[in-house]
């Protein structure tokens, strides 16, 4: 058991670190830093580039386009991005509803999506939450009803992220309503142009529109496009909620937010001392390091594990529960370093408004991140609801 | 002792309550908001003619009802139930504590004003590299013949887009950050030499940055108390800031209560699951106590100076805790809808966030009552 990196994986670690200094798009740099909203282009512009270099979906197998890389490599890839500030990919495809083609899907489907979520042609959204299920997932309404080679799609669907930038979208419909809950529910592959489809914007407190409300009226569906067998979508539902959690633990970059704080923390001045040399405040960010480095170690013992064969199991709740309070922690810090300028509202640039910010230039998303990073104990299955998985699954209560 | 209120405060809180009840929803707002001013004028109008209860913390002699502290509480705990964006603190309770204590030719020609609704006031303290320190200053007012000459930036001044009066603090002599040598003036808002920048805030106010160059002012808009009158009234509209945040909780966790006792989850309410009725009672354990602390640092804000700091200190740095922990555990409750705009509760807690740090966070008035009561090392 040791820590140290191999001279082939420090290697490796520096091969990554240029490709992505001289790979990286210019106009991308600092756009997290600022913490502005980000379009759906500046998403892309990454993900083509990553796979040009065939580096997007690092977790996948290799038959199907993933790297074959080592889980230690895969830890300095997520270190390496988050060090140069990269921003993330969109989840939906790539961590999402690959895994579940990749495991569940036929081969005409397979061939069918694969390819164009790692081009990064097709854009996916999740269609799980209802606006009577959300930590009842399972309670979930909306209809499918077989008609020939089609289901007909009835029902409502809520907290669809970029859905408004959506091609496709995957969703869990009821497909027989007198099974047992779970066993009643079909994992769908739906074209979001298809008639019935309609998006409908929902504004959270920071004024992003990133969510949405998606309502199906009548949507016809090719039965083609359902993945595994009719009621045992919530197999699919399972194993995709699983993948989820992992990757929410966001340590990479929580130790990038950690960073900047401690950044930040510097310039602003606290009377005659850096904010930094507070020492209320330092305390708070020394705390914060000490959680994120128990983090960061609890995951690599789970990608160790996986590494040799167990996957993801009940325990990635922890990395959930954990990751996600830490994620609030670190934009609760830098609103109070903000100071009186948490308070004044911009909606940032590449909105028109090309107006330099007030005061200091963290400190105008400071505010809305942190009403927005509300989210992360609520989404990807509460954190009540882990707690709940841990308590049953794990500790067998 | 008593904690009860008199008549004559339980019918200030009836009158406003029921007024801001007919004026006041949760979509009157919004549109009060979204308009160019960013306000509604009638409404400030209407509380200064039709009810009139600015007159509420001045004394008789001055026009006012005889009240204080306690009515300013009042007010701000009904203000904040409906997160009303009016600038009485900034105005009533900061200008006006301010002119009250001060006195003098000033204060009688201003104080009938503010009660009739004609003066708005902001109170530019704040400077970017001050933080929470209000000495900190680098705004100067240098003696110019017989008046003085303003200098310097003031950042974040709520209701400055509306005011027709700034109350600044700026150096008439000292070190950047001497007690001696601060000095508070009131005067017109649109002198020539003062310029700003108008925003919204995240709390659904206006502000300002606000600029003062070469600005001419004339003697008489100095108010005599220095840095002891900037800390008094600074405490007192902490303390009316806490008051505010008895209302803003007091709808948060009824909201939440409401709404756990309605959402179903799993067949059932989601309130009849055990993680969440403890929550339920945190949260009501932290809205009681935020209004404990607000009568206790109210009640004490005529104290000796440093006894009076230090009540307020530690009414602020509860205040501001559980503040967050309210916010914060309502939004959880309500999951992904209270992160919405759709919500009212999205938006108290919105404002519990900004009162956090208003006037100080928990931190830095914990800090301050330690460095005033505990024994030096």
């Amino acid at each position: 058991m040791n820590l140290e990196f191999s001279p082939e994986e420090i290697a490796f670690r520096d091969e990554v670190r240029t490709f992505i200094a001289e790979n990286y798009p210019a106009e991308l740099r600092g756009k997290q830093d600022e913490g502005d909203e980000l379009s759906k282009e500046d998403f892309l512009s990454w993900h083509r580039v990553l796979h040009k270099k065939g580096w997007v979906a690092p977790a996948w197998p290799v038959e199907y386009g993933g790297t074959g890389w080592t889980a230690t490599q895969r830890y300095i890839w997520s270190e390496e991005t988050a060090r140069a500030d990269c921003i993330r990919l969109m989840p939906f495809g790539l961590t999402m509803v690959g895994p579940v083609i990749y495991t569940f899907g036929t081969p005409e489907q397979k061939a069918k999506f694969l390819p164009r979520i790692l081009s990064g042609e097709d854009w996916w959204c999740q269609g799980y939450s209802e606006p009577g299920s959300g930590s009842d997932l399972a309670s979930l309404r909306t209809r499918a009803v077989r008609d020939g080679d089609h289901y007909v799609v009835n029902g409502q669907k809520t907290w669809t992220t970029m859905a408004q930038h959506a091609d496709w979208g995957f969703f869990l419909v009821r497909t027989d309503p007198d099974a047992k809950q779970q066993e009643g529910i079909s994992f769908l592959l739906i074209d979001m142009k298809t008639p019935g489809v309609t998006v409908r914007p929902i504004i959270t407190l920071g004024g992003e529109h990133e969510v949405n409300e998606v309502w199906l009226e009548d949507v016809r569906v090719p039965a083609e496009n359902r993945v595994y067998e009719e009621n045992k979508g919530w197999t699919c539902a399972k194993f995709l909620l699983a993948h989820e959690r992992t990757g929410i633990a966001g340590v990479a970059a929580s130790k990038r937010g950690v960073e900047k704080i401690k950044t930040i923390a510097m310039s602003e001045s606290d009377g005659d001392r850096p904010l930094l040399a507070n020492p209320f405040f330092r305390r708070k960010v020394a705390e914060l390091e000490m959680d994120l480095t128990a983090l960061e170690f609890t995951e690599l013992r789970t990608l160790a594990g996986e590494a040799q064969g167990k996957g993801p199991g009940p325990e990635s709740s922890l990395l959930k529960i954990k990751g996600s309070e830490i994620q609030q922690r670190i934009t609760e810090l830098a609103l109070e370093a903000a100071g009186h300028y948490g308070a004044p509202y911009f909606r940032g640039f590449g909105e028109g408004d090309n107006e330099h910010p007030i005061g200091p230039d963290f400190a105008h998303r400071t505010a809305p991140v942190y009403f927005n990073t509300r989210k992360t104990t609520i989404y990807g299955g509460s954190n009540e609801i882990q707690r709940n998985i841990i308590a049953k699954m794990v500790l067998g209560l | 002792m008593d904690f009860n209120y008199t008549d004559t405060q339980d019918m200030l809180r009836d009158t406003l309550a029921r007024f801001l009840a007919d004026t006041y929803d949760f979509e009157a707002r919004k549109k009060m908001i979204a308009s160019d001013a960013g306000r509604d004028p009638g409404v400030w109008q209407a509380l200064a003619t039709e009810l009139g209860i600015l007159s509420a913390p001045f004394s008789e002699e001055q026009g006012g009802l005889g009240g204080g502290a306690i009515e300013n509480m009042i007010m701000m705990e009904e203000l904040g139930k409906v997160i009303a964006i009016e600038p009485y603190l900034q105005t009533v309770v900061i200008g006006g504590g301010a002119l009250k204590a001060a006195g003098g030719a000033l204060a009688d020609a201003v104080i009938p004003e503010i009660i009739a609704g004609n003066v708005i006031i902001g109170f530019a303290y704040a400077e970017p590299q001050g933080r929470y320190d209000l000495a900190n200053l680098t705004t100067t007012a240098k003696k110019d013949g017989a008046g003085y000459v303003l200098n310097g930036h003031k950042g974040v001044v709520y209701a400055a887009p509306w005011a027709t009066h700034l109350l600044v603090s700026a150096r008439t002599g000292g070190g950047q950050r001497d007690r001696g040598g601060v000095d508070l003036f009131l005067i017109d808002a649109n002198l020539p030499g003062i310029t700003r920048r108008d925003y919204p805030t995240v709390d659904g106010f206006r502000a300002s940055e606000v600029y003062f160059e070469n600005v001419s002012i004339p003697a008489d808009a100095h108010l005599a108390g220095g840095i002891d009158l900037l800390e008094k009234i600074v405490d007192e509209a902490t303390m009316a800031v806490c008051g505010e945040a008895c209302g803003v909780t007091r709808k948060l966790h009824e909201g939440t209560l409401d709404y756990a006792k309605q959402r179903q989850q799993f067949g059932q309410p989601i309130g009849r699951f055990q993680v969440l009725q403890h929550r339920m009672a945190d949260i009501f354990l932290e809205a009681e106590q935020i209004m404990s602390m607000t009568l206790m640092g109210t009640l004490k804000l005529d104290l000796p100076a440093a006894e009076r700091k230090a009540a307020v200190s530690l009414a602020k740095a509860k205040v501001s805790r559980s503040a967050k922990f309210v916010g914060q555990n309502a939004i959880q409750t309500h999951g992904g809808i209270g992160i919405t705009q759709e919500l009212a509760i999205g938006h108290y807690f919105k404002r519990a966030t900004m009162i956090e740090g208003q006037f100080g966070s928990a931190d830095w008035h914990l800090d301050r009552f330690e460095q005033l009561t505990y024994p030096k090392a």
